[in-house]
């Protein structure tokens, strides 16, 4: 009982604030927003004993991304400044058409007869998933991290390269 | 486990357009930017809840959740490289007024 | 292969074309001259090579000149039996005109070096006398009537590229045109004819059209059309193109405007080359016209004699130098054509096949020389009429007397080359109608007359006052002008008869006194004639012109031919056929290609806009786009 309302206020926080970083004027309390919304999910993420995912979400969403964000922010924006409000028409096709995928996917899923397997049987600890990520072998993820980790190697640079003030070619 | 398996869809199939509707309106490039994070976000409940209820003694949601929020990380970095970069030239967050992708 | 090395002299002009052509720019302009002229005379060489063995050597046997073919290539291959060769071949015309030609364009050559010295373009020009010289060597060694078609056409262009040398020049460049669409229109009828030829014989190959005794010839001739067996009509449009290229009337327009071009080149391709290609075709195709369309060769003769008679009427009221000399050609060159045209099969029958060749090639010797002296004046004096010249024999003696010498050859006076030859031709007249006789005889006073009242008019008459004293041509000038001279002093004693006959059998010729006497009588009494009316200058020719009224205004204006083919053009295919077309080509066919332009324009004016550049709008269509899909797969899927 007490599981479901705390399910259901996470929901109502993800829900809520993700529109309100959708709709907010103030760029920065946008950010701040997006904060609660990521928290909020790794809360879902405890919820369902995914501790260690749970534990990614906040540090590197919430400690890295958000922090970046808001940096940028800092560094783009004046805090006076207030978001214009989109055009009406814009709003409105955007929103009919956000309506009418989620109605299409909500009446797809509530149709579809899952069968959930509702008894836990694995544990997710640290030490399991360390194992698997690194496993070579059968459900060895040790390629995809290892792609992952050039690939962030290659953002770290790209992004270098991208926000480097470059020579100026024509003085 | 009491709470019903299909409300976990519900909740992040209304992020995920939440986050589609914030990434058709907005014109910051920066919250353009989270709609993208909220949008990402949506996903990876979405593989969290399907590995937990579908296929509990595997974790390939897991995983999967995982490195996409790496790839997150990664591409929220250079995505923010791109908009200072652009800001420096335009001078401008607005994405209507970075029109040069017709030439 | 011993005549193999025959192909070379088509072949060397065409690599002093290539590299005078390709490289010329980057020469001096001497040295690209002095390349093609070194070219044409190694060909010169080789043909006269060629000639002494064929007429002296190889090319008789048992007494009979052979077909020899010194060189062939199989070109093209459409089908089984239907192959078209490239190649040369030697019987006795091809081989007098490969000395013909190879001379007059060596002399040409050395002309030019003095002629055209410090003309713009002087390497084009060398590069455009070698593919003439090419395109004409080939021409007459043509092994068949596809090959010789490829040649004709060759020709055409070289000359149009002469005669419009001097581009700049807006009558030059309306002369080559005239030139090129006549001849062209010619040609039309020359290719219906060769395709007809060649339909009915079944061969291209001139060896076996020829043959007197093979199945080309009778066959054919039994299928009829208005009242004339097709082999005739075919022979006929042959003719239209062999007319074409001769300046024959009503074909001859192209011809006088065409002495815009340099001298040497109207010395080269309107007088002794290009324009006796017709008479050549004819007497290529000979055997085919004596024996199975003797309708044809009546055209032929009738044709001839029209024009030789047209032409110097015209020629004895023009003021240019160069168009007199160009009606006179046309006027020689109708002379041949009614010798063929005369003529019969086969030993002495054939004179007026011999008579034609032999005044081809005297023709070519003195008409040459004419023409070049004409050029010599015309660098000396700076103009083309003859009311500006007048005493020049004093200040330029070699011109004078190299110019008398053709004169007195043209007129036919004895010893000289013209006389031997026109005398065989009027006999050739005389033995087949007396009608073509006594034209030809009228045209043989008319041409003694112009002759020398071009002559007196230049180097007699009254002395102009001219800007700078006329001065005698440099050395590279006056050289081919002595050569010329001598040739046609001299080649009216070749014994023709022994060695350019229609069935290649040698016939003995007896002198007709009774022709040549009178015919010696005529031409006197014509340069009595011009002696009296212009060598000082007299008022008499122009009470005779005023006497003879709308007749001398008439020839003045070359009877009008030129308003007549305007009058055609413009009034009549213009209005009726060329509007009608044009108004459909501008309003049906511009008219659906531009109102597709214009869909296709508004369509993507339309669609401009879709590609705005703005990224939330991408973003959107994505969206709903995927949404549709979705949407159209679910209706779809629950049908």
């Amino acid at each position: 009982m007490m599981e479901q309302a705390l399910f259901y206020l996470f929901s109502a926080i993800i829900l809520g604030f993700a529109i309100m970083v959708v709709t907010t004027r103030r760029i920065l309390r946008a950010a701040i927003y997006l904060l609660f919304v990521l928290g909020a999910t790794a809360a879902i993420y405890f919820m369902l004993h995914y501790n260690f995912l749970a534990a990614v979400q906040i540090t590197v969403y919430a400690g890295g991304i958000v922090v970046l964000i808001i940096f940028s922010i800092l560094l783009t924006s004046k805090m006076e400044e207030r978001l214009e409000v989109p055009a009406l028409r814009k709003m409105l096709f955007s929103g009919i058409v956000c309506a009418g995928g989620a109605f299409l996917c909500l009446h797809t899923i509530l149709t579809y007869s899952f069968n959930p397997v509702v008894e836990t049987t694995k544990p997710s600890d640290v030490k399991l998933i360390g194992e698997q990520m690194l496993n070579y072998g059968a459900n060895g993820y040790v390629l995809p991290f290892e792609v992952i980790s050039v690939l962030l190697l290659a953002a770290m640079v790209g992004a270098i390269i991208i926000a480097k003030k470059g020579k100026p070619q024509n003085p | 486990m009491s709470i019903p398996f299909t409300h976990f869809l519900v909740l992040s199939t209304l992020l995920f357009f939440i986050g589609i509707y914030g990434f058709l309106t907005r014109k910051n490039l920066i919250t353009m930017l989270m709609s993208a994070e909220l949008i990402l976000n949506a996903v990876n409940i979405n593989f969290v809840v399907f590995n937990k209820y579908l296929y509990p003694d595997q974790l390939h949601g897991h995983f999967f959740t995982l490195f996409i929020i790496g790839i997150a990380a990664a591409e929220a970095a250079v995505a923010i490289a791109i908009i200072i970069n652009l800001y420096r030239n335009f001078s401008t967050m607005d994405v209507e007024e970075i029109d040069q992708l017709k030439h | 292969m011993e005549f193999g090395y025959t192909i070379w002299i088509a072949l060397i002009p065409f690599l002093a074309f290539l590299i005078t052509g390709l490289a010329g720019h980057r020469m001096k302009p001497m040295v690209s001259g002095l390349i093609g002229t070194v070219g044409i005379g190694i060909a010169t060489l080789l043909s006269y090579v060629a000639a002494h063995q064929y007429f002296f050597g190889v090319g008789k046997v048992d007494g009979v000149y052979q077909k020899i073919i010194g060189y062939k290539m199989e070109w093209l291959r459409f089908s089984e039996t239907l192959a078209i060769d490239m190649g040369v071949l030697l019987d006795p015309i091809s081989v007098m005109m490969l000395v013909v030609i190879t001379t007059v364009s060596l002399m040409v050559h050395i002309y030019s070096l003095g002629y055209m010295a410090g003309e713009k373009g002087f390497a084009r020009f060398y590069a455009f006398l070698g593919l003439f010289s090419f395109s004409m060597l080939g021409l007459v060694v043509a092994t068949n009537i596809f090959q010789m078609y490829i040649f004709w056409e060759l020709v055409g262009v070289s000359s149009y590229l002469l005669i419009g040398f001097y581009y700049n020049k807006p009558s030059a460049v309306a002369a080559s045109k005239k030139a090129f669409i006549v001849t062209r229109f010619a040609d039309f009828g020359f290719l219906v004819g060769i395709l007809l030829l060649s339909y009915i014989t079944g061969t291209f190959d001139f060896v076996l059209l020829t043959d007197p005794e093979g199945a080309a010839i009778t066959q054919g001739s039994g299928i009829a059309f208005m009242g004339l067996s097709v082999m005739t009509w075919s022979l006929i449009l042959v003719f239209m193109g062999g007319a074409g290229k001769s300046a024959m009337f009503p074909l001859h327009i192209w011809l006088p405007d065409a002495m815009e071009g340099p001298t040497p080149v109207s010395a080269l391709i309107h007088a002794a080359t290009m324009v006796v290609a017709g008479v050549f075709l004819v007497a290529r195709l000979f055997p085919v016209f004596a024996l199975s369309a003797p309708a044809g060769l009546e055209i032929v003769a009738i044709m001839g004699a029209f024009t030789s008679l047209f032409a110097a009427v015209i020629a004895c009221t023009q003021n240019d130098i160069k168009r007199i000399l160009a009606y006179s050609t046309m006027s020689q060159i109708g002379y041949m054509m009614l010798a063929l045209g005369v003529s019969g099969y086969g030993g002495a029958d054939g004179l007026g096949y011999m008579a034609s060749m032999f005044h081809l090639f005297t023709h070519a010797m003195f008409k040459a020389l004419l023409f070049l002296g004409a050029g010599a004046i015309i660098h000396a004096v700076h103009s083309n009429f003859i009311s500006d010249m007048g005493g020049l024999r004093k200040y330029m003696p070699v011109t004078h007397i190299t110019f008398l010498i053709a004169c007195l050859a043209i007129a036919g006076i004895p010893p000289f080359a013209g006389f031997f030859s026109k005398d065989e031709i009027l006999v050739a007249a005389y033995q087949n109608h007396m009608l073509y006789f006594l034209v030809e005889y009228i045209v043989a006073g008319l041409t003694a007359f112009y002759m020398f009242r071009l002559y007196y008019g230049v180097f007699w008459g009254k002395e102009k006052t001219y800007e700078h004293a006329p001065h005698e041509a440099p050395a590279s000038m006056t050289i081919p002008l002595i050569i010329l001279a001598i040739g046609s002093a001299t080649t009216g004693f070749i014994p023709f008869q022994k060695l350019v006959t229609s069935d290649g059998m040698a016939f003995d010729i007896h002198f007709h006194w009774n022709i040549a006497l009178p015919s010696i009588g005529i031409a006197i009494a014509g340069i009595l004639l011009a002696t009296a009316f212009y060598r000082k200058g007299s008022d008499m020719p122009d009470k005779i012109a005023a006497g003879l009224g709308g007749l001398y205004r008439a020839a003045y204006r070359k009877f009008y031919i030129d308003e007549v083919y305007q009058f055609i053009t413009k009034k009549i295919i213009f209005n009726l056929i060329s509007r009608p077309i044009a108004w459909f080509d501008r309003q049906i066919v511009d008219g659906s290609m531009n109102g597709i332009a214009y869909i296709t324009n508004m369509v993507s004016a339309g669609m401009k806009d879709l590609q705005s550049g703005q990224l939330q709008q991408y973003a959107f269509v994505l969206v709903s786009g995927v949404l549709i899909l979705v949407l159209s797969l679910v209706y779809l899927m629950n049908n």
